[in-house]
């Protein structure tokens, strides 16, 4: 990998990897404007993994797709700032945009099976995102590009599946031969959306272990989107918590899931049951749907939700956005809540319920 | 089901129109506090171990054909989707179905509910068989086992008003006169959640969380005494989940519904199914109580996939949790591995795996596995615990002059079982 001593650079200067700051992306619709995602502001250094969790419409694919360029310049309303490396990526023309995408970033999409072209054999793909980048290569070395990386990723008798065709492979090959195209040019930030969502556990567990290993081997920087706190818990070290299109809670992993201060994650630990817990623990979901972004709730935007706001004085939730602020327990854990003591209400009133043997402990 | 049904229902209501506007999908609810939101919140469901079976499956098979291509089209083999499986599920009750895609767990429930007929077996309900029903002798029954499919935007038909699908299975079993059906759909609507007003609605007017009660109440019109649910939330968002999850706990209280309850999702088997049964490659390899499946697994297979499983308290440890490592994928179910059909990915697996079948055998009071290796995680035995049993050597090769021993294979659990650790016959 030849970007390793660069990045090695960055990693120990000012700047992380990727810096994205007050992004806001609007799309004009026939019924109005919607807004996916506004004011979202995070940073990934290399050797890290945030995690982004939310439903969906909660703008998670949304603001990682600008990294990318993948919205339609025309149409869609991109304000803020994206630095990938230094280089700022809104208003970036195509042809810089396009050097970027599959080079020094990756994506990693949930449904490999309508990711990988079906008329193409799964090598010829591969080698072509290889080319694409290195011009100078033959197709002999594209080829045993491609080879390597279907052997790095675990695909049994790669010299033979090369030549295969995407339907031929089973749901957990797909998936490692996606992964295989998004590294085949040593990306140094790779952005995954969903990727086991559509797996079985079993496979879930190889595909994060190749991840995981990928990463350390590259140092690479990667962005993992899902909706499965355990993934998270596992393989993130920071996690940004979204909701219509806003962050609502932002910290380190650990942290930020022993003690959430926001309603609405509290409301996705208490809605998921776990394998290990107590068979004294509630299911308690969270009531109602996510809001359409046409017209999102006023104040905050999950008070139509929230079973917490009325230990907040007045009707400051339905009337007043609240700022992105850091919470009681230190400066690295920012949520977006008027609750003072939310940390109190979760550890004595939340916590007995979802999780019963862990109150003695905390 | 109600979907052939559906197709069926000569008699539609004629389209209401609405004419009014497209009510916002949150609707608007008093405020709920947490205590009160806690307070509907559901413990997991408690195993009943003297509730009656409900039903009764005895070594069902279901093989697929298949064909050459060609002018002949000649079988030149079988898919073996389910291969010989014994369960029963206690009325009221609820049994959890678990297994990687493929398994044939999905294939287990459409035997069930009779979408498929069985190439052989017997599944007893009410004293009779369904594996042997003709179609007009099955009619009848369908009031009593209905489904519930996965995936709300396409079990719905979008061009039939909720009204009609939900009131379909009323006027083909013709249970009230067609003057009451509207009134029926109302109540069923309204007991699943839904505002009963909008029984003239298309489904592409609801959420997918709303879509997926739709689908519950049209399973429940009939008042069903089984329910096959397959993958009923693994479509929906992770908070509407919990809320569906709950709303199949309460009609379970209410309307005393056994559930066989199909999903790959293993926290949430764990939640709703007192009991639950592992499945791998159409067969099962481990039946037991929440408790012993999730605590106390004999079968490498069920280990394996318990610790595949993300935990959100691995958080404040940090890093991943130690996990057993599956290699490969599942063989084809065309041709499965001789023996044991785990034995190509199992770390335990020796030569006796490979010549023998393993029984899936009663270990405990309510525990049956099918393993020669059997035993707590890091305690599997060296030798194998089923070679006296089938009348082999370790090797699995047939011991001359032993006879292999009878024991139950039924659906349900016997008083006396075989301790793997005194080898021999207890009870209770």
């Amino acid at each position: 990998m030849t970007s390793q001593s660069a990045s090695a650079a960055t990693e120990r200067g000012a700047d992380p990897f990727l810096v994205v700051e007050d992004l806001t992306v609007r799309f004009p619709t026939e019924d109005g404007l919607v807004t996916a995602v506004s004011g979202l502001s995070y940073s990934v250094g290399m050797g890290q993994t945030l995690g982004i969790v939310g439903e969906s419409g909660s703008g998670k694919s949304v603001s990682s797709m600008a990294i990318l360029g993948l919205h339609d310049a025309k149409t869609a309303r991109i304000t803020g700032s994206i630095r990938v490396e230094g280089t700022e990526i809104i208003g970036l023309a195509e042809p810089r945009l396009r050097k970027l995408r599959g080079n020094s970033v990756a994506m990693i999409f949930q449904d490999a099976l309508a990711a990988l072209h079906p008329f193409y054999k799964v090598g010829a793909q591969l080698a072509e995102a290889y080319r694409v980048h290195h011009p100078s290569a033959s197709k002999r070395d594209a080829r045993r590009k491609a080879i390597e990386m279907l052997d790095r990723v675990g695909i049994p008798q790669p010299d033979a599946r090369v030549d295969d065709f995407p339907h031929q492979f089973s749901g957990g090959m797909r998936q490692r031969a996606m992964i295989a195209m998004g590294l085949i040019n040593d990306p140094s930030l790779i952005i995954a959306d969903e990727p086991t969502t559509a797996l079985d556990v079993t496979v879930q567990a190889q595909i994060l272990d190749l991840l995981q290993d990928l990463q350390r081997e590259f140092n690479s920087a990667v962005i993992i989107i899902t909706h499965d706190l355990g993934v998270i818990a596992e393989m993130a070290d920071d996690v940004l918590v979204m909701y219509a299109g806003r962050a609502v809670e932002y910290g380190q992993c650990k942290e930020l899931l022993t003690h959430p201060e926001m309603p609405y994650t509290w409301g996705l630990l208490s809605s998921v049951p776990d394998v290990t817990a107590d068979t004294d623990a509630r299911l308690i979901p969270i009531p109602g749907n996510p809001p359409s972004l046409l017209s999102p709730p006023t104040g905050c935007a999950f008070h139509p939700r929230c079973v917490h706001s009325d230990k907040v004085p007045g009707d400051l939730c339905a009337t007043t956005l609240p700022e992105l602020t850091p919470g009681v327990r230190g400066v690295g854990h920012l949520k977006r809540c008027h609750l003072a003591n939310a940390d109190d209400i979760y550890q004595a009133e939340v916590l007995p319920e979802i999780a019963p043997e862990l109150v003695e402990e905390s | 089901m109600s979907d052939v049904n559906l197709d069926k229902s000569p008699d539609q209501e004629p389209v209401v129109s609405d004419g009014g506007e497209l009510a916002d999908p949150v609707p608007a609810r008093a405020h709920l506090t947490f205590a009160e939101m806690a307070a509907q919140g559901h413990l997991p469901m408690k195993l009943d171990p003297d509730a009656e079976p409900v039903i009764e499956i005895d070594n069902l098979k279901m093989y697929f054909p298949v064909k050459s291509s060609g002018l002949l089209r000649r079988t030149i083999g079988h898919v073996q989707a389910v291969d010989g499986i014994s369960f029963s599920v206690p009325k009221g009750g609820a049994l959890g179905l678990v297994g990687e895609s493929g398994c044939g767990k999905s294939t287990t429930g459409r035997l069930i509910t009779r979408l498929y007929t069985p190439t052989a077996g017997s599944m007893m309900f009410e004293g009779q068989d369904l594996a042997q029903l003709s179609p007009r002798e099955l009619k009848p029954m369908r009031r009593h086992v209905q489904m519930i499919f996965q995936d709300p935007y396409t079990s719905l038909n979008p061009r039939h008003t909720v009204g009609t699908i939900v009131g379909a299975p009323l006027s083909v079993h013709k249970v009230v006169p067609k003057n009451q059906i509207i009134p029926k759909v109302q109540e069923i609507l309204e007991v699943v959640g839904l505002n009963p007003e909008h029984y003239n609605r298309y489904p592409n007017e609801f959420s997918g969380g709303q879509r997926q009660r739709i689908g519950i109440a049209r399973a429940l019109t009939l008042n069903p005494k089984l329910l096959v649910a397959d993958e009923p939330v693994s479509a929906l968002d992770v908070s509407i989940q919990a809320q569906v999850i709950n709303l199949l706990q309460d009609l379970q209280r209410e309307f005393d519904i056994a559930f066989l309850f199909i999903a790959h999702d293993l926290a949430i088997v764990r939640h709703f199914c007192p009991e639950v049964a592992v499945m791998y490659l159409g067969k099962i390899v481990e039946i037991a109580d929440r408790e012993t499946i999730y605590g106390h697994a004999h079968h490498p297979y069920t280990q394996a996939l318990l610790s595949a499983v993300p935990d959100v308290r691995q958080a404040a440890v940090g890093g991943r949790r130690e996990r057993i490592r599956l290699e490969g994928d599942v063989p084809s179910p065309i041709n499965p591995p001789s023996g044991c059909r785990f034995r190509t990915r199992c770390s335990l697996a020796q030569e006796i795996c490979a010549k023998v079948e393993p029984p899936l055998l009663q270990i405990g009071s309510r525990h049956k596995v099918a393993c020669h290796f059997a035993g707590e995680l890091g305690a599997h035995p060296a030798r194998p615990v089923t070679a006296g049993l089938l009348g082999v050597d370790d090797q699995g090769s047939p011991k001359p002059g032993e006879t292999p021993q009878h024991f139950n294979l039924g659906p349900t659990f016997e008083k006396s079982w075989y301790d793997i650790g005194l080898q021999h016959m207890v009870s209770a």
